[in-house]
């Protein structure tokens, strides 16, 4: 934690954390408490006046079916990005540590997306799936699927999660060829001796010692499916049809800044945050966990 | 390779072939759109092959005026606030955590572990689930529309500041003897010692934070009501939607194009500080 050798107790340290000391607290810490102290709040009907009602706006969130929904839709949405874009990386990854040489030739073609915003990413794939012009919806005609994701609240979803989940194949790719590059080739090649064939050898021993990474990549797919694909959701659908793909942090938003509803805003936005904290505790733990190995 | 198998290596190649295609493809799409004109960019199906006016696309997008009946910022103009707004995130959140973090781990003074626990606190804040309360902090400070207001409430940063510590943990402790000995105060040993040996450190961090600072969105979206000072990022939104009434997919994709060429190259040129960086940041 701290050096053993240190130097001696003067102001300077202040100094030194001040900066970082007041942004946390004038932009983080305040306005959280903030959030807090809103979402015990209920506004009347003009802004003019506010009353505090405890958890009032907690309980019209419970008995809520919309806010149900919108939480059912985010824990399948978040679960299907992590799925397909893991899975993916899996596989490409596997494929990729075989190769010897050329392994970092692919690697560099893989990791474009990671540097694309959001919301690039999600107007690249409207523009793919652009029902009058798009060249996906063209090709779909011919196998008799009719797409427009402006009517269709499953064909909206399916175009969200997979912008999403393109997006984030390259960050779990990285993650998983490195874990994949770290395993000791004696263990392969003894595997291989033994009469273990590639996918023997990957389902048997590689599989199982990445698990780690499998569950460090599970949690911060979901941080990265319930609050980073913002982006996605405002460029492609706007939370609709309906609001067939309004998930939680879109709700936060659409709920505060165009609903002005603020108690009930600022009450899903402490839901998240112990959500967030619940997510990061679990990865700490099992970072802690790791270490021991 | 571990053995010999000519099938299994075909089929290898054939997979990473196709994932690099599967994955490529929205980006080259993106490309194809972007150089062809307005005329044919309006009929189905489009083309799968590029065309022959990027060049006429680049200049009417950067220099041009823009959609037609859409009141934006020029090109130009969003990509250097971008830039600027890139840059400022990335650079102060460096500058501040490297002295938290040189604080943290070089002092002994009171209250030391409450400031480590409030910094590991925005860990967990993401500015997604704080938007109102701190978009109110803003306003009342009057850094609405303005290049401090779009970075400052960025700045914060737990992990570069759990980075930081960790590299200067590794530091031996007889550099710090050594320099005391030799008469150095702590801003000099901070300047001359620990800043060198934290360079690639430094460059791998900031590969990272400009792509998370350039990639910005739902907070500029927020705060800047003024066109001039709208980011390249933000502006593909708008011209979404006006894409509904004058479908220039030419030019909107030229767009798309300019805002994703900073990060992708920083990426690919950078690679491997890039991998450093995601690494050490996110374990």
């Amino acid at each position: 934690m701290l050096k053993r050798v240190h130097f001696p107790s003067s102001p300077l340290p202040y100094l030194l954390v001040a900066p970082q000391l007041a942004i946390t607290l004038i932009f983080f810490i305040w306005p959280a408490s903030q959030a807090m102290y809103q979402s015990f709040l209920i506004e009347d009907a003009f802004g003019l006046g506010s009353e505090f009602v405890w958890f009032e706006n907690f309980q019209i969130l419970w008995e809520d079916s919309h806010y149900h929904a919108a939480f059912w839709r985010t824990a399948v949405f978040s679960v299907l990005v992590a799925a397909l874009s893991m899975g993916f990386a899996l596989i490409l990854a596997g494929f990729a540590q075989r190769v010897v040489r050329g392994a970092m030739f692919y690697r560099t073609l893989l990791i474009w997306p990671y540097a694309i915003a959001p919301v690039l990413a999600g107007a690249l794939w409207v523009f793919m799936f652009n029902p009058t012009l798009g060249i996906l919806p063209y090709f779909l005609e011919f196998v008799g699927v009719t797409w427009n994701h402006y009517l269709n609240g499953g064909q909206a979803m399916a175009l969200v999660i997979l912008a999403a989940a393109w997006k984030q194949v390259a960050y779990n790719f990285l993650f998983y060829l490195a874990a994949m590059q770290s395993i000791p080739n004696s263990v392969i090649e003894a595997a291989a001796i033994d009469g273990a064939g590639p996918g023997r050898r990957f389902w048997t021993i590689i599989f199982p010692l990445i698990s780690p990474t499998t569950f460090f990549l599970l949690v911060i797919n979901m941080v990265y499916a319930f609050f980073e694909t913002f982006g996605i959701i405002h460029a492609v659908t706007q939370g609709g049809p309906g609001s067939s793909t309004t998930i939680l942090v879109y709700k936060v938003f659409n709920d505060g800044f165009v609903g002005l509803d603020l108690g009930g805003s600022a009450a899903q936005s402490v839901i998240l945050m112990v959500l967030v904290i619940a997510m990061t505790v679990v990865q700490f733990r099992y970072v802690e966990r790791k270490v021991e190995y | 390779m571990v053995e010999n198998r000519p099938l299994a290596d075909f089929i290898t190649h054939l997979v990473l072939v196709l994932g690099v295609v599967a994955i490529a493809l929205p980006i080259w799409i993106t490309f194809v759109a972007a150089s062809h004109d307005e005329i044919r960019m309006a009929q189905a199906p489009l083309p799968l092959w590029p065309g022959d006016q990027l060049w006429v696309n680049l200049k009417q997008t950067l220099f041009g005026e823009g959609l037609s009946g859409t009141e934006t910022a020029p090109v130009w103009l969003m990509l250097f606030n971008s830039l600027f707004m890139a840059l400022m995130i990335s650079l102060g959140k460096i500058g501040i955590s490297l002295l938290s973090a040189f604080a943290i781990v070089y002092f002994k003074f009171p209250f030391r572990m409450a400031c480590f626990w409030m910094i590991f606190i925005t860990l967990m804040l993401p500015v997604e689930v704080r938007i109102l309360p701190t978009f109110e902090v803003v306003a009342n400070l009057g850094m609405l529309n303005s290049y401090w207001g779009l970075s400052i409430p960025l700045i914060a940063s737990a992990t570069a500041t759990f980075m930081f510590r960790q590299v200067f943990l590794t530091v031996p402790d007889e550099m710090l003897e050594s320099a005391r000995i030799d008469g150095a105060g702590p801003m000099r040993f901070f300047w001359d010692i620990l800043l060198p040996l934290s360079r690639t450190n430094i460059a791998a961090l900031f590969v990272i934070l400009f792509i998370f600072g350039w990639n910005q969105y739902l907070w500029p979206l927020l705060i800047t009501t003024d066109t001039s000072m709208t980011t390249i990022v933000m502006s593909i939104k708008q011209m979404l939607e006006a894409a509904e009434q004058s479908p220039q997919w030419n030019i909107i994709m030229m767009t798309a194009l300019l805002a994703m060429i900073p990060p992708i190259f920083v990426v690919i040129s950078m690679q491997k500080l890039f991998v450093q960086g995601l690494t050490e940041t996110d374990k």
